[in-house]
């Protein structure tokens, strides 16, 4: 478990080094150049000469990459190129928003998805399983840009119920929350539905049900149970998955996490901020996977780490 | 004999067209009150040597103040911090003398010291002033740019309210300089109390202090009560919160919830917005010192042919793309927008005319047109105007390519000379000050064809640069109507080269909720960009 522990460790850091230096690399490729964003338009040549020297950014790719990873190492993030405050201050302002957010994002996937998943397996190709089922395709296709906005003009706009956008009370998670679940409750009651309908055609849910249990202990006791273990190992992977929503949502309802830093950083090639965020939410991702794997042979004493 | 400017009301009588009276205030403003403005983008910075975005121009402006000010609406100069100034006979040396009992947020007097610190520090290449270059007359430039000084020469304290001057050459547009956001007046201690977070810290002189800064979220300013303008300003707070989509700001306006959206009405709404009566109200139209333009690189064949520029600037249907935009630009003529000194009145520009344009292409040898490549930023409704370009192109047989790419690749691409044409939408050039002079030089001088120069067209003509130096060397305020002449004399030659395709100059449009004051001017300020905040007021 430890020898396992550690080589999980291991592993995580080396991805995370691996994913530090493909973005670096593909930010000092990308035909954009930091210093015009910084200099702005009236700059003199030599202001702009000034400036690239200053940020060491006429230097080669291993020259600058070495210096971040540097800086990395003693916890150092970098100061942004436009802001010019310490990218760890503008992340640790905005990174509990992002966490609010995803797991209230989390929570409400989960429970759409897996009561919807639980109600399609158990009307099997009725009318509700079908709706269910079509219902759960349309909200994992739906753009979440058109939805975040569907969203708020018919019960922020029109209806009132929620404030429209922004931060601070209860209302004002409920939409961007209900965004990021809807795609994901799509997953999750697919998922949960083949599961559900797998587990009820074993051997042992036969013998409970020949037992004279009743219905309701059946479904509760005995299905339930086993039917949602591997749904719940997709957790650490769905982090992946919210990340990227994270940038849209976040954004249309002017919700002020990383994911908004994240975008307005990209329009500007604020590089230290690009890398925060990337390495922030890249972590975050290593991070859940890792739980997810940890907390497996608990949920199920079948699985063994080794 | 120095010219001795002491008041305002003097200038005016003198008849010196730059200078202005002191604004009038509005009877029918009152005191207090608390405002929501929205931005999408979060705030950078407030620190007046870096910030240079839409959105903490005029905040910035309301935070702190320089020597040189305008009268609130207008274009026309007005003192700041000076309370007057002298100008030598050589137009050399600048004496200005500083208002007394001027507090800082944090209480201490300002000092002829402090601008000595703030301008030394602006032009320090350490602190990464993306308006360094503005500083260039001043003596002793040179070697703060290449670090062989601390301080700049040139600038001399007299006495705690007395500072000097002094430029390496003549400079018609000092004043103006001296009005920017670049030169703004900061206390040396808080600078240096705030370790490299001044722009998070700021502490001015202006009408407005910074209250509180939620990153990410909200700032708020409350209202400077020693503050040196009598009278104003008449808010309480104005509180930005950020982040904000403008198609979410918009709805939150009808709402009742937000009182500015600062980024304006979003395209895709403007007609549903000026189709409704109610709505339409609220909006206020301005013009802008703004130019939208196509560059055509005169270094790249075919474009090096003056015919072929000229016909290019013939085939382009200016009045469609207006059309395109909702009707919000008038179909420009020339460089400079109509609201811009030097602008030459009675001159019609190219005129529209596809069939003759043809015969100019062929008579240059291209009977048959070319194939070339228009670049262009990716966002609405660039992407579409760049169609309209390109079918009015192709009626007279070229046919370009479009490359919609984002902002900084265009810029890049620009920058290296590598594009044929360029259409300028989203990265058009809008004035840092209101002078012919600052639509020149980076973007149509031979100073700004260099690798990363914003002069996209390689266009550098040296005899033209001279008449530009001549007609900035022109430094006596009575003598104005000669120099704008001479400006205009430099555009029209450009024009006759045909550099540029000059399509449309934009207008602004603001929103405001109906319980805000103020004249109108003060919503389309053409240096507070995007609103003149020290001076509207609320109703309710």
């Amino acid at each position: 478990m430890a020898g396992y522990f550690l080589r999980r460790l291991v592993q995580s850091a080396l991805i995370l080094l691996g994913v530090s230096f493909i973005t670096y690399f593909l930010l000092f490729i990308l035909p954009a150049d930091p210093v015009r964003q910084i200099a702005g338009r009236a700059a003199t040549a030599e202001t702009v000469a000034n400036i690239r020297e200053q940020l060491g950014l006429d230097q080669p790719f291993l020259v600058q990459y070495s210096r971040y990873l540097a800086g990395l190492f003693q916890g150092d993030l970098g100061r942004s190129f436009l802001q010019r405050t310490e990218v760890s201050t503008l992340i640790g302002a905005r990174l509990p928003a992002t966490l609010q957010l995803m797991a209230a994002g989390i929570a409400t996937e989960l429970v759409l998805g897996l009561s919807m998943g639980v109600a399609a397996a158990l009307t099997r190709g009725k009318a509700l399983d079908n709706f269910l089922m079509i219902t759960s395709f349309v909200t994992v296709s739906a753009p979440q840009f058109v939805v975040s906005l569907l969203l708020l003009y018919v019960f922020a706009v029109k209806l009132g119920w929620f404030p429209i956008g922004g931060y601070g009370t209860f209302a004002h998670i409920v939409l961007p929350a209900l965004t990021l679940g809807l795609l994901g409750s799509g997953w999750y009651s697919r998922m949960m539905r083949s599961s559900m309908v797998e587990v009820l055609r074993t051997d042992y849910i036969r013998t409970a049900r020949a037992k004279g249990l009743t219905r309701a202990r059946v479904i509760l006791r005995h299905a339930l149970p086993n039917a949602i273990l591997p749904v719940i190992a997709m957790i650490g992977i769905d982090i992946g998955i919210f990340m990227g929503g994270i940038v849209v949502v976040e954004s249309v309802f002017g919700w002020p996490g990383i994911g908004q830093l994240a975008w307005q950083a990209i329009q500007r090639v604020d590089i230290p901020i690009i890398m925060g965020v990337t390495l922030v939410s890249a972590a975050a991702i290593v991070i859940g996977n890792l739980l997810a794997d940890l907390i497996a042979p608990f949920i199920d004493p079948r699985i063994k780490l080794r | 004999m120095k010219k001795l400017l002491t008041s305002t009301a003097l200038m005016f009588a003198m008849g010196l067209p730059a200078l202005a009276q002191e604004y009038t205030p509005d009877p029918a403003a009152t005191p207090g009150g608390n405002i929501v403005v929205t931005y999408k983008d979060d705030v950078a910075t407030l620190d007046p040597a870096i910030g240079y975005d839409w959105q903490n121009w005029s905040m910035i402006k309301s935070l702190f103040d320089g020597l040189m000010d305008y009268v609130p609406g207008t274009t026309d100069l007005r003192p700041g911090l000076a309370e007057s100034y002298e100008i030598s006979d050589d137009g050399l040396t600048y004496t200005f003398n500083l208002r007394p009992g001027v507090l800082f947020h944090n209480g201490r007097e300002m000092t002829a010291e402090d601008v000595k610190y703030s301008l030394d520090r602006v032009t320090n290449p350490e602190t990464l002033s993306p308006g360094a270059g503005f500083f260039a007359s001043i003596a002793g430039y040179d070697a703060m740019s290449d670090g062989s000084a601390t301080s700049l020469s040139g600038v001399t304290v007299i006495d705690p309210l007395t500072v000097s001057i002094t430029l390496s050459r003549p400079d018609a547009t000092f004043l103006h300089v001296m009005a920017l956001n670049f030169a703004s007046v900061v206390p040396q201690e808080a600078v240096e109390a705030a370790n490299g977070d001044f722009g998070k810290m700021p502490v001015g002189t202006g009408a407005f202090s910074l209250d509180e800064w939620v990153i990410g979220q909200r700032l708020v300013f409350a209202k400077n009560e020693n503050y040196w303008r009598a009278g104003v300003p008449y808010l309480d707070a104005v509180t930005f919160e950020v982040g904000q989509e403008p198609v979410v700001a918009l709805l939150r306006l009808q709402n009742g919830e937000v009182d500015v959206p600062g980024d304006g009405i979003p395209p895709a709404k403007f007609t549903e917005v000026m189709g409704d009566p109610a709505q339409a109200a609220q909006v206020i139209e301005g013009g802008q010192l703004q130019t939208g333009y196509i560059t055509l690189n005169v270094t790249m064949p075919p474009f090096d042919s003056v015919a072929v520029r000229q016909a290019v600037n013939m085939a382009i249907n200016k009045e469609r793309i207006v059309q395109i935009i909702n009707g919000r630009a008038v179909p420009a003529t020339q460089p400079l927008p109509p609201s811009m000194p030097g602008y030459t009145e009675g001159y019609a520009g190219y005129p529209f005319d596809p069939e003759a344009a043809k015969a100019m292409l062929a008579d240059a040898g291209f009977p048959d047109g070319f194939e070339t490549d228009l670049y262009v930023m990716n966002t609405d409704p660039n992407p579409r105007i760049a169609q309209a370009i390109q079918q009015d192109l192709s009626s007279i047989g070229i046919t370009a390519n479009i490359l919609s790419l984002a902002q900084a690749n265009v810029i890049e691409a620009g920058g290296a000379g590598t594009a044929p044409m360029i259409w300028s939408g989203g990265m058009a050039w809008i004035a840092d000050f209101p002078d012919p002079s600052n639509f020149y030089g980076p973007i149509l001088g031979c100073a700004g064809v260099v690798e990363g120069g914003w002069n996209w067209s390689r266009y550098c003509v040296p005899a033209l640069d001279e008449m530009a130096t001549a007609a900035d060397s022109i430094t006596d305020p009575a003598m104005m109507d000669e120099r704008m002449s001479k400006w205009s004399d430099v555009y029209m030659s450009v024009m006759e080269d045909a550099p540029w395709v000059p399509v449309f100059n934009e207008q602004r449009y603001t929103m405001r909720s109906p319980r805000m004051g103020g004249a109108d001017e003060l919503y389309v300020d053409p240096v507070s960009i995007p609103v003149n905040y020290d001076y509207v007021y609320a109703t309710e």
